[in-house]
């Protein structure tokens, strides 16, 4: 067996471009795979413009101005601006100016607050007839997916935004009940400040003055004083009232299943894991296959090597290769994500069992094709959809879908290889269970390989 | 037919194969002996492939014995077992380990005088002609220096010149006392170098003899011929092939 060994590893040493491709095609789509669910959606990029002249970017809100240009750059800060250039232009010029960002594809959508934007926010304190402020939103929806990534974000953005306001209303509303309660001094535009009396100090004045007036009146005082009671008290209680309504549901998340892993630790383990299938059933498939396609398998399993001395020798070369290209991939991941050196040997344990497996399943493989080329694509076409199924999250489908994609991703590798490694990169659940399964899947397909040498050979 | 000489360096008696419903052998028999080239001839489908198969060990019979374990035999596929991406020295060396031979390097440097390809031992196999990488397929075969070897179709596919080059190779390695049993679809291949043909027809020995008795046997059975051919075809004909 070690001559085959030496003999493969020479075969392969003669293909580089084989076994750069073999190398950098499960890397780059694991990296791939990795960045996109790792990083997740950037800032977009929206092309904002207000239309808001400088002379009425200030709202009053009661004796209080609120700048609303200033709160522009806050309740957008999620966002990645694009500057539209609006200087000589008339605001529908500036308008259209945006929207040509989103055409040519610079900005993912553009958001214009209009010119009467501040006064029908002010108007909301009136009452006034004008209705509230409206934001447009212009993004293509040529790309259901994109269309909904961005009704997605500016939804998300105008809550906050929406909640940063009622926030700030509140607060005004809060301090003129805080008037009224307590008293103070009134600053009203035009006019000299007014001094509020407030009923803490009318209900004061009221009390001082009921021991000089007739018994006959005094209980008519006391009704005064009762019901300055009890609206001071009604009032303090307004506050906690008014906080809540701007924010009734506070949420408390729990997670019930699965560690702490971050997003980026889940993509190391992911990018690492679907390496592993690729090069390990690639290698065990193809180094099988190609026994059979140079006419080998026949005279080698005269004698010369048995046929599960060949499958254990195919899945071990794989399996050694895949070992120590990931664990190479491993630390060079670990340059740019914070992994836990410390558990280093439990990575090489996961790595190897999970090769195992995979080496299993790829001389399974190996062994119903007689052809390199044969063997290659039914890995490909295997391990694809094995990747996408694992990846199903719980109540994302309906349940049975659910429940069936679980036990398609049981019968696999590449669910027990992520469990592990996520295990073993990120202290997230044990590790014991999916090395097990793995374990009973090795000796599951090596069973099946070894029925599939004697059926098809 | 029975099996005649104990001697023998090659005996397989009773020999049965089923794929399934069909009998691809029924019941064959062969004999050789030390130094004997025996060919196997008959139309496709007739199991001559199925037979060395069986003989090399590489195939279970459902029914009869072999008197020799696979690895006391060499074989040489009708396809070249290499592997294109090793020299035609590593690939020798390789099969030379992998049965176990006491001087690795010396058994390829010998194998490779013999096949007469030494100046070749570091050509990639891939980058051979097809009759040197029969001769090199050949040289495998001989590696475990058996005294026996199967060869299936061994000059397929090669042209007249390379066919001539792997016949001398062969019939010398007869005449140092090889058994060796062949098939081929070549009736002159046949009549010129074989001590005895055994025709096998819808998996059933039908003759087993030296080419001219096939002939006698014709001329008996009031049929005429000019050549092996001739005979082989009036041969199957009145057996209803």
């Amino acid at each position: 067996m070690r001559w085959l060994l030496l003999k493969d590893l020479r075969i392969l040493r003669r293909s580089p471009g084989l076994v750069a491709l073999l190398i950098l095609y499960p890397i780059v789509l694991s990296v791939l795979i990795g960045f996109a669910l790792s990083a997740g959606p950037d800032k977009p990029k929206v092309a904002f413009v207000s239309l808001v002249p400088p002379e009425r970017g200030e709202l009053e809100l009661g004796n209080r101005k609120l700048d609303v240009s200033q709160y522009e750059g806050k309740l957008f800060a999620a966002i990645d601006p694009v500057p539209v250039d609006c200087e000589g232009k008339s605001p529908l010029q500036c308008r259209d100016a945006a929207i040509d960002k989103v055409e040519s594809g610079e900005a993912i959508a553009a958001l214009v607050i209009p010119e009467d934007f501040t006064d029908r926010l002010g108007g909301l304190q009136t009452l006034a007839l004008s209705g509230p402020p409206t934001i447009e939103v212009f993004y293509n929806a040529d790309d259901p997916v994109k269309a909904a990534y961005v009704e997605d974000t500016i939804k998300a953005e105008l809550r906050d935004a929406n909640l940063a306001l009622t926030t700030k209303f509140t607060e005004i509303g809060l301090s003129y009940l805080d008037l009224i309660v307590s008293g103070g001094t009134v600053d009203v535009p035009v006019l000299e400040d007014i001094e509020l009396l407030g009923l803490k100090r009318a209900e004061e004045i009221v009390k001082r003055a009921r021991p000089d007036v007739p018994p006959a009146q005094q209980a008519e005082l006391d009704r005064v004083i009762r019901f300055s009671e009890l609206a001071r008290e009604n009032l303090d209680l307004s506050g906690p009232l008014l906080r809540s309504v701007r924010e009734p549901i506070k949420i408390e998340q729990v997670a019930l299943d699965g560690g702490s892993t971050s997003l980026s630790s889940f993509a190391v383990a992911l990018a690492v894991a679907v390496s592993l299938m690729f090069i390990t059933l690639l290698l065990a498939a193809g180094a099988l296959a190609l026994e059979r396609e140079e006419n080998a398998f026949a005279r080698l399993v005269r004698g010369l090597v048995s046929r599960t001395g060949l499958l254990v020798e195919k899945a071990g070369l794989a399996a050694i290769c895949s070992l120590v290209i990931c664990l190479a991939m491993l630390v060079g991941l670990g340059l740019f994500v914070d992994l836990d050196w410390a558990r280093a040997p439990l990575w090489i344990v996961a790595l190897a069992v999970a090769a195992l497996a995979f080496g299993a399943l790829g001389v399974a493989v190996g062994a119903v094709t007689r052809e390199v080329r044969a063997a290659s694509l039914l890995c490909v076409m295997l391990s694809l959809p094995l990747v996408f199924l694992a990846l199903v999250p719980s109540g994302s489908v309906a349940p049975a879908v659910y429940d069936a994609t679980r036990a398609i991703s049981a019968l696999f590798p590449f669910r027990p290889t992520l469990d592990a490694l996520d295990a073993a990169l990120n202290d997230s659940g044990g590790l014991v269970g999916p090395l097990a399964h793995l374990g009973a899947l090795f000796a599951g397909f090596g069973l099946l390989a070894r029925l599939a040498l004697r059926r098809f050979a | 037919m029975a099996a005649t000489a104990t001697q023998d360096a090659l005996v397989a008696e009773g020999i049965v194969k089923r794929f399934g419903a069909r009998e691809a052998l029924r019941g064959v028999s062969l004999s050789a002996a030390s130094g004997e080239l025996v060919a196997l001839v008959g139309p496709n489908g007739a199991g001559k492939t199925t037979l060395l198969s069986i003989l090399a060990g590489i195939q279970r019979a459902d029914a009869g014995s072999v008197n020799r374990a696979p690895r006391e035999v060499g074989w040489v596929p009708q396809q070249a077992a290499l592997y294109g991406k090793l020299t035609v020295a590593e690939n020798l060396r390789l099969f030379a380990r992998l049965e176990g031979v006491d001087d690795p390097s010396a058994t390829v440097a010998e194998m490779l005088e013999l096949t007469g390809l030494a100046d070749r031992a570091g050509d990639l196999a891939a980058e051979l002609s097809g009759g040197n990488r029969q001769r090199v397929n050949i040289a495998i075969g001989l590696l475990g220096r058996q005294d026996v070897l199967l060869l299936d179709e061994p000059s397929a596919a090669l042209d007249p010149r390379q066919r001539e080059r792997v016949w001398e190779f062969v019939l010398g390695l007869a005449a140092r006392g090889t058994t060796v049993v062949y098939s081929t679809h070549d009736l002159q291949e046949a009549a010129r170098h074989a001590d005895r043909v055994i025709v096998l027809a819808d998996g059933e020995a039908l003759f087993e003899g030296s080419p001219a008795a096939l002939g006698e046997t014709v001329e008996r059975e009031g049929g005429s011929h000019s050549d092996f051919e001739e005979a082989f075809v009036a041969f199957l004909r009145h057996r209803g092939h």
